[in-house]
């Protein structure tokens, strides 16, 4: 059972195993050519609810996008689900409504179109989710510059679990 | 005259960012308690334009003891504002709200806005317990500015960095008055009064 809120510990006892790891591995030509994995931000997994459906779309007019990628080598993740929830014009971050689920594309990139997100909670946000098997979780709450903003961009490079 | 003029300029001062406020499109977006719990807050800043001046005696209308007197209920819609807006948030989102009082939030402006929450609560505390404190009159006063002062300025900063539904234009102004009549009061009543006062003794 995952617990949304206090995974936080989870997450920093990983992540420093994480950053331990990458720096023990450094010297060794095996994860030489890895990227930096994507850490976990604050607040990120706030009101997540997993096994959000796979839908087309949830709304019209704003984009969620980015690219999902391994850190061991930097290639592009196919078909892996990524969660994704705000609040919108259709309401808050809990209402289920806001809350789906799309697949990465042959070259890493996932999109979802949904109702314009509005500030909520002080600030105009997104929260995305990578929380399946094959990698370790990932928790992004990407802040947009401007509420006026129509699209907001959430990278994601995993770890293999 | 003047005395109609500062009570306009005053009553337009904080009663316009709450209309704009009332009018923000965000409203339709919202929950009844996230719509309650931030007015409340809004409603509480707009308090803390007048709540220094009330028992300085700066209000034409207003002798002393009335302004003691109002001022001890401005107090306590501001500790009650500040309880409907934590439990509004609270209801409106559990993990946002935990996450801004345990100072782990990711927006910058929580913590600010806990720093206005707990000396606030501890001037509420002061101002119930003063007859049981074994503290002199000057010193529960300065106790009590003093913490006024870091509740001000906290609740300021806290405001001016949230993307909500205030207009920004009016909730500046609003914070700049509330700054300006806080240290007006605060400077006036603590620093030069006091100042003269030995001096005319001195003298």
């Amino acid at each position: 059972m995952h617990s949304p809120f206090y995974n936080r510990r989870s997450f920093l006892v990983t992540s420093g195993a994480v950053l331990a790891c990458s720096a023990l591995g450094a010297a060794g030509p095996a994860i030489a050519q890895g990227i930096a994995p994507t850490q976990s931000m604050r607040g990120g997994s706030n009101n997540y609810r997993p096994g959000a459906p796979l839908v087309e779309k949830l709304g019209n007019g704003f984009f969620v996008r980015g690219r999902v990628l391994r850190a061991s080598d930097g290639a592009a993740l196919k078909n892996v689900r990524i969660q994704i929830w705000a609040a919108t014009t259709l309401g808050g971050e809990r209402e289920p409504a806001n809350h789906g689920s799309v697949l990465t594309r042959a070259d890493g990139s996932y999109e979802l179109e949904m109702e314009q997100i509005v500030p909520n909670f002080g600030q105009p946000h997104a929260h995305l989710a990578y929380d399946d098997r094959d990698f370790r979780q990932v928790f992004l709450r990407p802040v947009m510059p401007s509420a006026a903003d129509r699209s907001v961009n959430a990278d994601f490079v995993l770890v293999a679990a | 005259m003047r005395g109609a003029v500062l009570w306009g300029t005053l009553g337009t001062l904080g009663l316009i960012p709450v209309l704009l406020a009332a009018n923000s499109p965000l409203l339709g977006y919202r929950g009844v308690a996230y719509i309650i719990g931030g007015f409340a807050g809004i409603i509480c800043l707009s308090i803390l334009l007048v709540q220094p001046l009330l028992p300085a005696g700066y209000l034409p209308g207003v002798t002393a003891a009335t302004g003691r007197w109002l001022h001890r209920w401005t107090g306590t819609a501001i500790v009650s504002c500040v309880t409907l807006h934590v439990g509004g948030l609270y209801i409106t989102s559990p993990p946002d709200t935990l996450d801004a009082l345990f100072l782990v939030s990711p927006t910058p402006f929580s913590v600010y806005g806990v720093i206005a929450l707990w000396a606030l609560l501890i001037t509420a505390l002061l101002v119930a317990l003063r007859r049981r404190l074994p503290v002199g009159l000057r010193v529960w006063r300065l106790l009590h500015n003093a913490l006024a002062l870091v509740a001000v300025l906290a609740t300021v900063i806290h405001a001016v960095q949230i993307d909500g539904a205030m207009e920004p234009l009016s909730k500046t102004i609003l914070c700049g008055a509330v700054m300006l009549t806080t240290l007006l009061a605060f400077i006036d009543l603590r620093v030069i009064r006091p100042l003269l006062a030995r001096r005319r003794r001195s003298a």
